[in-house]
């Protein structure tokens, strides 16, 4: 009796996925903003009816924490790595942690934080990181590259001119993705869900047949042959979905099979890709309607809510790819940016703040601090007060979160775009981006001074412009010869990456996320510069003191001395801060003159991740008096301890970038010791909310936030076993501290701590 | 667009001169919110605890302008407004130099910005009516209440400072008391207890903070090359200051922490 119950509920419940659902033009198009907007239930309250984790959930995280440490206490930290099978979406059978503990299913391979094998990117990387980690390939691989099949990184050597090879030696141009998966690109993973794979690849195939043209040229044959592999990269995701049971050709019909379809769609996605961020976009506040109407059908408890949220992160706190020990060093602590949004404004006025936007953030302290996912809140001045205590609590208490401005991107973005990595915003399903990695603009500077000529090799990397021959800098020459090395180095920067891109869709295209994406989408190439407050306080410094050269015995300037004060950026001094304004906006010229491949928009980003400490190796003293090797300030950040005015005064500096000319995103690291943002935990909270909302009312664009002491981190360098959930916030993604290299550690713990109490 | 035509920053405003220490635009700890403090230099006490004894000599630190402080504020007060904070005058101790701050303070209340006046009171005579008509609370560090203790601790005297106290309550200003606890120095009970009767009877006491002495200044005192008296002294236990803290609530005080 009651089993025929069950089985005519769930029936009904198959049949009528949409039940309940305010109708529109989401039914008749894919348009899952408008199905967000129709149904989304903004939620203006607090913390209090969040849920603990389940005992389920808690047994499973102990399981993960025992690999976790089995996988810190292995060669290169790699548990375990594939070597003779490719993945794709369908490659692997099956893998489970604890399947009696699992609610949310899939894994990338067959077992639990094992590697899997992508070779298209590059073969030579991938052979080399299999060996740096003691492995060996198969051997049938050594056949197969290059020689039956050609990879992304064969042919963009193969087109390489010998200016582009130049400029990547030198380290002008560094962090390319010609050997690696580019990644940030969003599949709209939400798709599957509200979809399901049957009406998604009946859209797919109406493109196709939309693209039978009178004049089938080179690019309406590209995107032909690309919605065919996208169609194939949909049928494989149902295939992948039924070995673990779940039937994904139909939309979900519950909350917990939004949760596991929109993660099979994720999961697809990393199972073929290796970009470098592989961003999860904006998925809460969409699965929080199927949750909200299982709550009201009586079919799922508050408990069990949070179980699916905690089940699902902990999935995403597992996605791993096989890297070379090179690759880490410009990307540290094997991060992968599963980035998810949450909280933000629609284009209406209603927050799109709802109980799984808390949900989320909870994870952080169900689960405890860790690196991934990303998790970036979309701050608006107008978010509900509870959401923005909250979120500063957990700020507080876990330093995993990161803010970006809602109010400053949504008039550029809309109310339904995610960010990619740490700061590129894009309208999910609708746009991509070429990632461009960036230009070494403070070694622009020396090369504008020393003629092209690379102050390290000596070698002529750029054109042999004429160099500065007087003995102390004078302002106006420098800036004349600075403009046509920047306008020289976009012109370089965008060849180099239209050769990758080019490459990269032909060897390396990624169909399954595309296939989560319109027909034609909006492309930006997202170049990005290192630098910039070494620029800023250059230059301050030859206009304000005086700067004398000191060239070696090859005539190089290879030395400054200084003799005077400057302003320094990150003192809301506008002498200074005004020249920084400049660089941004006088390289962003540069590049918009350049034609980026595949029609698209030149951006550009202020970031650098945790490369600002290989490009300071790579880049000669400079004149602001930065020494050889020595680290890069991260990101837009002024330079270590230059900020001398305190916590406002420094975020005042870096808010006054122009996001217009900066599109790809701005990051700022802000780092305070809890004694400095209040006495009390109360006060800690409040201050903190109101120096976001000054902050982002300033125009500053992204932040991120670590609350500790330079005491803690010490500890933890020479205790790392006490530390592993010890997470900080590093340019535009969070890691485990105990999983830099020692010198970023030391980069970070000599960043500026605001610490005046 | 072109660099070479523009100039860049503006002429530094003028006003009353002055001497700082230093700014700091980031402040959670004097006053309510996120804080722009200003750090004077120069301070007629000499505090045996003292943790910016850099500050304590005014020609130690950098003249400037009230209008230069000013356009620091302004820079950073949208920043302010939103941290529902404001700007502290600090030190050192800015009533040795009270035209200087009056200006600042006035600056102020045009930009709309709540002011504090963080002072030991001991030169509260400097502070005319029309300067603190300008200040929305006084911080008023009241470091002993006995004269012997006062004046072992600072080497002055500490009739100044109650005074200042009684003229604060007559003009209905509201005060943040702060009360240093130092081991063996200033944890007398039935003084602490005065004090606290003293406190509430002034009837405009909004908030006690009990700060447990620090060495945080050790350093700086040690750079200076000045003998620091305190180094075997231990900062205070969590208990000891949770008592201190229940005797000013034991008079109907709000104490902080």
């Amino acid at each position: 009796m009651d089993r025929q119950l069950t089985e005519t509920g769930v029936d009904l419940l198959l049949s009528d996925p949409w039940r309940g659902f305010t109708g529109g033009a989401w039914q008749n198009g894919i348009n899952v903003r408008d199905f967000i907007l129709r149904n989304v239930t903004p939620y203006t309250g607090d913390g209090a009816f969040l849920a603990g984790p389940s005992d389920t959930t808690s047994a499973l995280w102990a399981t993960v924490t025992d690999l976790l440490k089995q996988e810190r206490a292995s060669t290169g930290g790699v548990l375990d790595a594939d070597t003779g099978v490719f993945s794709s979406i369908t490659s692997h059978a099956p893998g489970y942690i604890d399947r009696s503990l699992e609610i949310i299913l899939g894994l990338q391979t067959d077992k639990p934080l094992k590697r899997a094998l992508m070779p298209f990117g590059g073969w030579r990387m991938v052979k080399n990181g299999l060996e740096a980690y003691g492995r060996t390939p198969a051997p049938m691989l050594e056949e197969v590259f290059p020689r039956l099949r050609k990879t992304h990184n064969d042919g963009v050597f193969d087109v390489y001119t010998d200016e582009m090879l130049r400029c990547r030696k030198s380290g002008v141009i560094t962090g390319l993705p010609d050997a690696y998966g580019r990644g940030r690109i969003i599949g709209d993973y939400r798709r599957l869900a509200l979809y399901g794979a049957e009406r998604l690849i009946g859209e797919k195939k109406e493109q196709y047949d939309s693209l039978a043209l009178d004049r089938m040229d080179e690019e309406a044959l590209r995107l032909r042959e690309e919605i065919s592999d996208q169609i194939r990269a949909l049928h494989d995701l149902v295939v992948m979905a039924a070995s673990y049971g779940f039937d994904v050709g139909r939309p979900a019909a519950t909350a917990r099979e939004a949760v596991q379809w929109t993660y099979l769609a994720y999961l697809a996605a990393v199972k073929e890709a290796n970009g470098a961020a592989m961003s999860l976009g904006r998925v809460s506040s969409f699965l929080d309607i199927y949750i909200a109407r299982d709550l009201a059908e009586g079919t799922l408890s508050e408990g069990e809510a949070q179980e699916l949220i905690d089940q699902f992160v902990i999935k995403l706190r597992m996605v791993r790819f096989l890297r070379t020990p090179e690759y880490d060093q410009l990307f540290s602590g094997d991060p992968t940016w599963v980035t998810e949004c949450v909280g933000g404004m629609a284009e209406d006025g209603r927050t799109l703040v709802t109980q799984s936007s808390f949900r989320m953030l909870q994870t952080l302290h169900n689960l405890g601090p860790a690196p991934e996912p990303n998790l970036t809140v979309l701050w608006s001045e107008r978010l509900p007060e509870g959401f923005k205590r909250f979120c500063a609590e957990t700020s507080v208490k876990t330093c995993s979160i990161q803010y970006e401005n809602d109010d400053l991107m949504r008039p550029y973005w809309g109310d339904d775009y995610g960010i990619a990595c740490c700061v590129s915003a894009m309208r999910i399903g609708k746009q991509m981006q070429f990632f461009g990695a960036r230009a070494n603009l403070a070694k622009t500077l020396l090369y504008a001074i020393n003629g092209g000529r690379d102050e390290v090799s000596g070698e002529q990397i750029a054109p042999a412009y004429a160099p500065i021959t007087g003995d102390v800098l004078d302002f106006d020459e420098v800036l004349g010869r600075f403009e046509p090395m920047m306008d020289w180095l976009a012109k370089a920067y965008m060849n180099t990456l239209n050769a990758i891109h080019y490459m990269h869709d032909k060897y390396m295209y990624e169909r399954l996320e595309m296939a989560l994406h319109d027909r034609d989408v909006f492309r930006t190439m997202a170049c990005g510069i290192a630098g910039l407050s070494v620029v800023a306080d250059s230059l301050s410094a030859i206009r304000y003191a005086t700067v004398s050269v000191v060239r070696d015995e090859r005539g190089l300037a290879t030395d400054f001395v200084i003799d005077g004060d400057f302003p320094a950026f990150g003192n809301n001094d506008a002498r200074v801060d005004d020249i920084a304004v400049w660089v941004v906006q006088r390289f962003m010229a540069a590049l918009r003159k350049q034609k980026a491949y595949r029609g698209a928009t030149p951006t550009q980003s202020v970031l650098t991740i945790t490369s600002n400490v290989v490009y300071g190796k790579k880049t000669g003293n400079t004149p602001d008096g930065r020494k050889a090797g020595q680290p890069f300030a991260p990101g837009a950040n002024p330079m270590h301890g230059r900020d001398r005015k305190g916590a406002i005064a420094s975020m005042a500096s870096v808010a006054k970038l122009p996001y217009a000319d900066a599109q790809d995103g701005i990051s700022y690291t802000f780092t305070i010791v809890p004694g400095a943002l209040g006495p009390t935990e109360g006060e800690r909270v409040d201050n903190l909310v109101g120096m976001l909302d000054g902050y982002f009312a300033q125009g500053g664009h992204h932040i991120n936030v670590n609350v500790f002491d330079r005491d803690t981190l010490l500890h933890a360098m020479d205790h790392p076993e006490l530390y592993p959930q010890l997470t900080i916030r590093v340019s535009g993604y969070a890691v485990n501290f105990i999983k830099l290299t020692r010198e970023q550690q030391l980069d970070v713990i000599s960043r500026t701590f605001h610490d005046r109490h | 667009m072109n660099i070479l035509s523009r100039s860049f920053g503006t002429a530094t405003p003028a006003g009353v001169a002055g001497w700082i220490h230093s700014l700091e635009s980031g402040g959670t700890a004097d006053g309510p919110g996120v804080r722009f403090v200003v750090f004077f230099a120069g301070c007629p006490l000499h505090c045996l605890y003292c943790h910016n004894p850099d500050t304590q000599h005014m020609h130690d630190g950098s003249r400037t302008t009230s209008g230069a402080v000013l356009a620091e504020i302004e820079g950073v007060a949208g920043f302010l407004r939103h941290g529902h904070g404001g700007v502290t005058l600090s030190g050192g101790e800015p009533l040795v130099q009270p035209e200087f701050a009056a200006a600042i303070l006035k600056g102020c209340r045009r930009l709309g910005l709540h002011t504090a006046l963080d002072t030991s009171g001991f030169l509260g005579d400097h502070a005319t009516d029309a300067l603190l008509a300008d200040v929305d609370l006084v911080l008023l560090d009241i470091k002993a209440f006995k004269e012997a203790t006062y004046r072992r601790l600072t080497g002055a005297p500490l009739r100044p400072t109650l005074e200042f106290a009684e003229r604060l309550s007559l003009m209905r200003k509201p005060i943040w008391l702060r009360y240093v606890l130092v081991p063996g120095l200033t944890d007398d009970a039935t003084e602490i207890a005065g004090l606290a009767e003293f406190a509430a009877g002034l009837g405009t006491v909004e908030r006690v903070d009990v700060l447990p002495f620090h060495k945080m200044g050790e350093s700086k005192w040690r750079a200076l090359g000045r003998p620091y008296q305190l180094y075997d002294t231990p900062p205070p236990t969590p208990e000891q200051t949770d008592r201190v803290r229940r005797i000013f609530r034991a008079e109907g005080l709000t104490v902080a922490g």
